[in-house]
């Protein structure tokens, strides 16, 4: 795209988009690590990610802060005016990735040694595999505007939202089972529940990048596939 | 779809772009020529019933030439001339058989630059009405008056009617000029940048004027200011080089252009 007459106005739209590109990479790092935490047992890794969170929510005021200037300053239109509202949109879904990925990270501290049993574990890893490919792929949608790639990402949900339900399930196996389970796997059902939370942001930050680049809104239903509410503990039954 | 907003008098005005209300004027295939110089290349749209279209460009795209042609003033210059239709409800104001006084009463219009006649404030108002109307006192003194308030100029100016109307602010000289204008009863208003050589707040209350004029007449603004285009008009035409870039709603012109010159020029990509 041509460059505005006035060199500064590019300076400002440039400075936001540098600043959500560093948000995502704190963001990627934070879950892989709230993760790694998890399943190794790693306390100091997962400290590590606690403490990473508070850059997020600086950077995240940063981009408010720079976006309402440039629209009191700039009064952009059109496609000037959609990214500068967009910036404040995935801003705020990545710092709440974020904070999704520092309460996993926490949990990790609370489990500490704890059993933790391998499909649970297996099963999280391969959600969280998912979830940061669609974090990857939707911020580098946002970054080349790409609204193919933002489409995919937001129909791909469904099947993370179907892990989730499978696992939920798992869960509510091993609590029955045993209720000395119950505090970890209590702790290992936020977990997966805040991984299943990490993906809906990243839709919802394809259904920005879509409305950054057309204008337009995409549906307004997106294929859900969390079951989670429909499974029952079978007592009584 | 259109919202209807009624306003305190009870007349009935559109606040979004209403493409089925009445075609009051028609441009159909419209060139222009300065002697040799095409300076409007075949424009053919529509501006509809008491809605306010704004036009839009980089200088010297044609706007305040295409809006010099919807009421003849054009004609007042010899090399200056106008080939297609201007259909002013179905009528064609191009024809020679027109009466272009009659037209310039239909068809008012206000230039960036107030122009109050050197007389009272009464005379300025009452100076049209005497040259195509014969009315008596208490009926001028009312029509008078009625001009003034729907220009929001009575309050400011009413205890002061004998003084030349010179002697006003800025912002009181062209709302004036507009209380002039509507004083002959038009069916449409042309604003040429009525509010560049203004500021801020008399800029607001012909904003707000606008708005109120709307209910009644068909507007047709040439602004240069982008957010004011945005702001008070329903339709917005895109201009360049003589030729219509773009023409749509207002909020899907300034949001969603078409085309990528249209929103260039909008974004300050280029102008």
């Amino acid at each position: 795209m041509a460059e505005h007459i006035v060199r500064s106005y590019d300076n400002d739209l440039q400075g936001l988009r540098r600043r959500i590109t560093e948000m995502g990479g704190i963001a990627e790092k934070m879950l892989v690590d709230a993760i790694a935490a998890l399943i190794r047992h790693d306390k100091p890794l997962a400290q590590t990610v606690i403490a990473s969170d508070s850059r997020l929510d600086v950077l995240q005021r940063e981009v408010e802060e720079s976006a309402i200037l440039t629209i009191a300053r700039r009064q952009p239109l059109a496609v000037d005016l959609r990214e500068t509202i967009s910036a404040i949109r995935v801003s705020g879904d990545v710092e709440r990735i974020g904070d999704l990925a520092k309460n996993i990270a926490k949990r990790a501290l609370a489990i500490g040694e704890e059993f933790q049993p391998q499909k649970i574990v297996l099963g999280l890893q391969h959600m969280s595999d998912l979830v940061l490919g669609q974090l990857k792929d939707v911020l580098d949608a946002y970054t080349q505007q790409d609204t193919a790639k933002a489409i995919d990402v937001w129909k791909r949900d469904g099947a993370i939202d179907a892990l989730y339900t499978s696992l939920f399930r798992e869960l509510l196996t091993y609590m029955m089972e045993d209720p000395r389970n119950i505090s970890f796997c209590t702790h290992l059902l936020f977990c997966a529940k805040n991984i299943e939370r990490i993906g809906d942001h990243t839709t919802n930050i394809a259904e920005t990048v879509h409305y950054l680049v057309l204008g337009e809104n995409l549906a307004i239903d997106r294929p859900k596939n969390d079951h989670s509410i429909d499974a029952t503990l079978g007592i009584g039954a | 779809m259109s919202t209807i907003a009624v306003n305190t008098s009870g007349a009935v005005g559109r606040t979004v772009a209403d493409a089925t209300a009445p075609v009051r004027i028609a441009v159909r295939n419209l060139n222009f020529y300065y002697g040799d110089f095409r300076s409007l290349k075949d424009i053919s749209l529509n501006f509809y019933d008491r809605q306010v279209t704004a036009l839009i460009g980089p200088s010297g795209c044609g706007k305040s030439t295409l809006l010099r042609t919807f009421n003849r003033i054009y004609s007042l210059y010899p090399e200056q001339r106008a080939e297609g239709e201007i259909l002013l409800d179905g009528q064609n104001v191009l024809s020679p058989s027109i009466d272009v006084n009659e037209l310039r009463a239909r068809v008012g219009m206000v230039f960036q630059k107030p122009t109050p006649f050197p007389m009272s404030i009464y005379d300025n108002i009452a100076f049209g009405l005497r040259l195509y109307e014969n009315l008596p006192r208490s009926e001028l003194d009312g029509r008078v008056e009625e001009a003034l308030r729907k220009a929001a100029l009575w309050d400011e100016v009413k205890d002061k009617m004998r003084q030349s109307g010179m002697g006003l602010s800025g912002g009181q000289q062209q709302r004036l000029c507009i209380a002039r204008t509507i004083a002959q009863q038009p069916e449409v208003i042309l604003l040429d940048e009525p509010t560049s050589a203004l500021d801020p707040i008399s800029t607001g209350k012909i904003e707000e004027l606008i708005e109120q004029l709307r209910t009644e007449f068909t507007i047709v603004i040439v602004t240069h200011n982008m957010q004011q285009a945005a702001r008070i008009s329903q339709f917005t035409a895109f201009m360049y080089l003589g030729e219509l870039v773009e023409f749509g709603p207002t909020n899907k012109m300034f949001m969603t252009p078409t085309k990528k010159q249209t929103q260039d020029y909008i974004t300050g990509r280029f102008g």
